[in-house]
């Protein structure tokens, strides 16, 4: 027979033990169903992601392929690592600093004819930083490495 | 000449922490009163010291000294003056002064108000802080001198303050937050006094809580500052992200606040010593955690500084050496801490256990969540991110059982607590506020909608369990205003905080079910409908402001044929950067925020603009400032400032906590 101080320490820690458990289960499913990973325009040309998948695309805005249309939200536009390009749908309100020549992260899917359909974009919060992301895409397809972070697009 | 006066200011101030974080330790260790008694003057110094530092870089700002490297890259001669003075912390460079600077305020205030705790504690505290100190002023010296010159020319201005800085919100939120993490310095350096002296009683956790409590409401005020100034600034109608900066507060938010209750266990009862130190090194190791993630770029994120590794590596280094310090002498000294389980199943104590379970494991799964796609990278090299379903998936099941405990925690009794009692006075409670939490939103929304119901009905528990314990408390007092009257401080602040929860969850769930939005293309004259709001765009018009241009919008928002807001969103562009920055419209009101965020501007004067209609939005933020209340107003129970007397008294008479006794039941405090 267990002396009941013994006992008490035992069904407390038996108790952290189970909501442990339980949290720790839970976390990693929840991880699992929330991981979001990055491709470069390379490795989406290379055929590396099936269509469907959520991913983010990261890379820079091709320089005079910004299409926008006059009468709505939809713009259509180029990102490129300086050795493939992919096209973007998005419909909605580009953040600030989003210009041709700068890099940009897309959040999204790719759709059948291989059109990146963006439900997020977020771009450059200041001139002199830049993604580790984008950079890596650039340091990978052989383009110049900067610094620098993020800003979430208007359109969440 | 005078910011090289800084810098030798800066080089004095490192002295004296070094002395600071030797000699009272080694006064300690030796029973030296001399050495002992030098903390509270060297304390005293190092404020003084880093004062100076502080007014003379933030003289280079006012006065636009452009050879200094700071000023030139993040201040310009057409700012305003409020954001030539503030822009000081706009960089890594001078906010780590001011976060030093804090830490130096923090240590004065322990030599101040520490005068019935003994000598040797003292030391030990100041000590431990001192050494702090000494490694962020060395971190200075080393990688981030603030006082560096432009060599050899100095341009002739600066490069300007990053737009999205220009703000009320920039001036207000980091010191606050700065202050609040930098306040766990000073419980941590009670855990590590404690540890060091072997004497983890009843007496150091009273002595803590004052601090854990004020910390902890700063902490509160800093965070829901960075909250609201994200969300008019930023303007993409959130209100948190779950971005890998915002989230190191909040981890150290929920282990202090995990701490604050732990505390209250720990000085009533004598029990869960060791995990009460535990929670104390981790708060503290969250806030540095916090400095580490934004000095060191190693994450994506709007509020990272410019990246470089050999900070990072430094700051690492602090923290490697602080907490893994601490934790080993906490190895060592734990096993020896001895902790009596005298208490039943239903009991305060088991109650307050399972709050610190929750609190933890929701700061673990935040902390996993955040650092996640480091780990992933380092070991498959592929870039991941987090999104905000995964925190939201783990946080809100824990926060609805957390809300559920919250109402019969505080009315419970320590060691033992009847569940007919607990019956009997919260039964109809949990049915009351079932039935309301379905009826209200049937009223309002003429539809049955489940998370509405159960933010409203966890909100009026916590609420109405508030005000039966009340009722309880002072049913045998004679009068009602005498027994109101004969409650604590510490009892109200807990309610108090408490309360603030019940506010903030109805802000938070029905803000996040029930905002509307959409995004247009608006030509003047044109109209969008959003909910029972119509918006009409009234065309724009250009302006100038101090130092940039801008093209305003007018937007008339009207209900039912009724105006309601004139909103004036702006598309600014900055004179000196050139940068663009918009600036959004709200009109703010207590059961709704509208809110307009402008896009750009087309050829033919059309602008695209994202309209919001956010209900209860500002519940969230007035929830947070009734928790800092509750916490603060706690931290001013009268027992605290007796300290002196009742140390003499010992400990040990703490404890006899009787069920009845209106004088002793309310004990515990948030």
């Amino acid at each position: 027979m267990m002396k009941p101080h013994r006992r008490k320490r035992l069904g407390i820690i038996l108790f952290v033990a189970a909501g442990l458990s339980v949290a720790i289960g839970l976390t990693l499913f929840a991880l699992s169903q929330n991981i979001n990973m990055f491709y470069s325009p390379t490795a989406v040309a290379n055929g590396e992601v099936e269509a469907g998948t959520m991913f983010r695309i990261g890379g820079m805005v091709k320089d005079g392929s910004v299409d926008q249309r006059q009468d709505s939200l939809a713009v259509r536009f180029v990102t490129t690592d300086y050795v493939h390009d992919v096209s973007v749908d998005y419909e909605g309100i580009l953040p600030d600093l989003f210009r041709e020549g700068q890099g940009i992260v897309a959040e999204g899917r790719l759709d059948a004819a291989g059109v990146f359909q963006a439900s997020r974009v977020l771009a450059k919060h200041d001139e002199n930083y830049m993604s580790p992301e984008v950079r890596a895409a650039m340091e990978q397809a052989g383009a110049g490495p900067e610094n620098h972070s993020f800003r979430e697009s208007p359109e969440d | 000449m005078i910011p090289e006066l800084g810098q030798f200011s800066l080089i004095l101030a490192f002295c004296l922490s070094v002395l600071l974080g030797t000699l009272p330790l080694a006064g300690a260790a030796t029973g030296n009163g001399l050495w002992m008694g030098l903390g509270r003057p060297l304390s005293a110094g190092l404020f003084v010291f880093l004062g100076i530092c502080l007014f003379i870089l933030g003289h280079a700002f006012v006065t636009d000294d452009f050879s200094v490297r700071v000023v030139a890259a993040q201040s310009n001669s057409l700012l305003p003056m409020q954001y030539k003075m503030t822009a000081l912390w706009g960089g890594h460079e001078g906010s780590f002064l001011l976060w030093t600077f804090m830490l130096s305020g923090w240590i004065l205030a322990v030599s101040v108000f520490s005068g019935s705790m003994p000598r040797e504690f003292v030391a030990r505290v100041l000590g431990v802080l001192g050494l702090l100190c000494a490694s962020y002023i060395l971190f200075m010296l080393a990688t981030s001198n603030p006082f560096d010159r432009m060599a050899p020319v100095p341009p002739a201005d600066g490069a300007d303050l990053n737009t999205a800085l220009q703000d009320i919100g920039f001036i207000l939120h980091p010191p606050t937050l700065y202050m609040g993490y930098v306040g766990y310095s000073v419980v941590f350096a009670f855990a590590v006094a404690a540890l060091l002296s072997g004497r983890l009683d009843a007496a150091w956790a009273r002595w803590s809580r004052p601090w854990a409590n004020v910390s902890w409401a700063i902490l509160t005020i800093g965070i829901a500052l960075g909250s609201w100034w994200a969300y008019y600034e930023l303007g993409w109608g959130g209100w948190w992200a779950w971005d890998p900066v915002e989230n190191p507060p909040l981890i150290t938010w929920l282990f202090g606040a995990a701490l604050i209750h732990s505390l209250a266990v720990t000085e009533k009862r004598r029990v869960f010593k060791s995990w009460t130190v535990l929670l104390a090194i981790l708060a503290f190791a969250g806030s540095l955690l916090g400095t580490f993630i934004t000095r060191s770029g190693l994450l994506t994120s709007v509020h990272a500084f410019a990246s470089d590794p050999s900070r990072g590596v430094f700051i690492l280094g602090i923290l490697g050496v602080s907490v893994g310090g601490a934790l080993l002498l906490y190895a060592f000294r734990a096993p020896l801490i001895k902790s009596e389980f005298g208490f039943g199943s239903l009991s305060r104590e088991v109650f307050l256990l399972a709050n610190n379970i929750i609190l933890v494991v929701a700061a673990a799964s935040v902390f996993l969540g955040t650092l996640f796609p480091m780990f992933y990278q380092a070991l498959t090299g592929d870039l991941i991110s987090i999104g905000p379903p995964y925190f939201n998936l783990i946080f809100v099941p824990l926060m609805i059982v957390l809300a559920m405990l919250l109402g019969i925690g505080p009315m419970s009794r320590w060691k033992k607590t009847s569940g007919k009692y607990l019956r009997q006075q919260l039964g109809k409670l949990a049915l009351a506020s079932l039935a309301l939490g379905v009826a209200l939103p049937l009223i309002v929304l003429l539809e049955i909608s489940l998370p509405a119901t159960i933010a409203v009905a966890l909100a009026l528990w916590i609420a109405l369990a508030i005000g039966r314990d009340l009722l309880a408390k002072t049913a045998n007092k004679p009068g009602r205003w005498q027994g109101l009257r004969s409650l604590t401080y510490g009892y109200y602040g807990m309610q108090g905080a408490h309360f603030g929860v019940a506010v903030m969850l109805v802000g938070v769930a029905l803000t996040s079910w029930f905002s509307t939005e959409t995004s247009v293309l608006l030509r003047p004259g044109e109209t969008v409908a959003l909910g029972s709001y119509e918006f009409r765009f009234d065309g724009s018009e250009r302006i100038a402001g101090p130092n940039y241009q801008a093209d305003r919008a007018a937007v008339l928002v009207t209900r039912d044929g009724e105006p309601v807001a004139d909103l004036y969103p702006e598309l600014r562009v900055y004179l000196a950067s050139g940068a663009p920055s918009t600036e959004m419209a709200i009109d703010a009101g207590l059961m709704r925020d509208l809110f307009v965020t402008p896009g750009e501007i087309r050829d033919n004067g059309a602008w695209t603009m994202t309209v919001y209609v956010k209900p209860f939005v500002r519940w969230i933020w007035l929830g947070a400032i009734i928790m800092s209340l509750g916490a603060t107003l706690a931290a001013a129970d009268r027992r605290y400032r007796k300290l002196a007397s009742r140390r003499r008294e010992s400990v040990v008479g703490d404890i006899t906590d009787g069920q009845g006794s209106l004088q002793s039941a309310p004990g515990v405090s948030p």
